[in-house]
């Protein structure tokens, strides 16, 4: 198939290595190797980076920082990031998460990316060599950083285990590409949501925040009146794709039925 | 295209081949290697039919450039059985009808070793977890199922 593989041994040395017309960076290969089987030739030479400082992992103070090459079994291995379990094993099946990056995720395309979902509604933050990019402003860039920058981290407050919800829906079980996945985190007061960011996966091309439910959650209890006003404005924002797992207005039909009973569970 | 030389163990034999680069683990092993237990399905990751262990872990053949295994364990389900004694997990597929067509047996019971290695004594959810990324036109998955449930149980039993 005529790829060429360049192996680098830091990120500095893949960066330069991409700057070569025809290179593309690939993290697990479950998007790259997919894409060069599938005869895209806008890429001849493959870049990778085995530097070790790509598959750490550092909790501290409550804050983790996950490299971009840690894999979906790794995250689901780590004693201290159960919390994104969920998020982390509705990546395909466990042959795909041996493989599927972290890093690799935020660059897939709906209906992929259900991690890169749950890091936006943690409110990560992309680290690349040129500097630290919130996980939005990522994806509002991510075509023109793909083939550029090579991300090598992302970083965010764990949540507790009762703010953090996960909801990925599939039409074939217990395994399959998403109709939609909703990532949320829920902060709740004095019997009230103090504040919610809510990610939403497959409703556009790349996870997009719900802010407009996010805004009409604050201040109102968790109760099927209290999110009404929440999954009236759930779709704004979205833009949702049609492919062969569902139609976007299936989606669009959807979604409000599931955020409720994301929230209300 | 450049050639490229990759060697890893196969089944526990050393090889290598010259390869054109960036050809994939899952074209080496089937044209280069005459090992043909691997198939090729999806080549997108999404059906597993190329399922086999690398060092250990459940790996995609059709995903995974040869180069990157090089010097690493490879096993296929070539390499299960001993001569002509099956191996518990293919004996069992046979028991239990879990191949029909076949094509997607060999990623199945790589999927399924990986379990069994790790997990004796799966439950039902255990094995269908392990093999969700397997896809099975034909079974309906249950003979499957039953197949792995039974394999454990005969492993226990030898135990």
């Amino acid at each position: 198939m005529g790829l060429t593989l360049q192996t680098c041994a830091t990120v500095a040395e893949a960066r330069s290595a991409l700057k070569t017309a025809g290179s593309r960076y690939m993290g697990g290969g479950t998007l790259v190797v997919r894409a060069a089987n599938e005869g895209d030739l806008t890429f001849s030479t493959v870049v990778r980076a085995v530097d070790p400082a790509l598959s750490g992992v550092e909790v501290r103070d409550g804050r983790a920082r996950i490299g971009a090459s840690v894999t979906m079994s790794a995250i689901l291995a780590h004693p201290e990031l159960q919390v994104l379990a969920p998020a982390a094993r509705a990546v395909g099946g466990p042959a795909v998460r041996n493989m599927a990056t972290v890093g690799g995720n935020l660059f897939a395309h709906a209906p992929y990316g259900d991690f890169a979902a749950a890091l936006l509604a943690l409110d990560a933050v992309v680290s690349t060599e040129e500097g630290e990019l919130p996980l939005d402003a990522f994806f509002e860039r991510r075509d023109r950083l793909e083939g550029t920058a090579i991300v090598t981290s992302v970083a965010f407050t764990l949540p507790s285990p009762e703010s953090f919800r996960f909801l990925k829906v599939s039409r074939v079980h217990p395994k399959g590409a998403a109709v939609l996945t909703i990532a949320a985190d829920l902060r709740e007061e004095a019997g009230v949501i103090a504040s919610a960011r809510i990610a939403l996966g497959a409703m556009a091309a790349h996870p997009v925040r719900a802010r407009a439910a996010e805004a009409a959650l604050a201040g109102r209890p968790r109760t099927r009146e209290g999110v009404a006003d929440a999954l009236a404005v759930a779709l704004e924002g979205t833009d949702p794709p049609t492919d062969a797992i569902a139609s976007a207005w299936y989606r669009r039909e959807v979604l409000p039925v599931h955020l409720g009973r994301l929230l209300l569970s | 295209m450049a050639k490229i030389a990759v060697q890893f163990t196969l089944n526990g034999s050393e090889r290598a081949e010259f390869v054109e680069s960036g050809s994939t683990l899952l074209s080496v092993l089937r044209d280069k290697m005459g090992d043909t237990s691997p198939k090729a399905g999806c080549r997108q990751g999404s059906c597993g039919a190329c399922s086999v262990i690398v060092d250990g872990e459940l790996t995609l053949a059709c995903l995974t450039l040869a180069e990157t295994s090089n010097g690493k364990d490879v096993r296929t389900a070539a390499g299960l059985s001993s001569g002509d004694v099956l191996h518990p997990l293919q004996r069992a597929f046979e028991e239990e009808f879990a191949a029909q067509c076949g094509f997607c047996t060999p990623g199945m019971i790589m999927a399924a070793t990986v379990l069994l290695e790790r997990n004796p004594n799966p439950s039902r959810e255990d094995v269908i977890e392990a093999i969700s990324g397997n896809i099975c036109r034909c079974t309906g998955y249950e003979p499957i199922i039953r197949a792995v449930l039974a394999a454990a149980r005969s492993n226990s039993v030898a135990a």
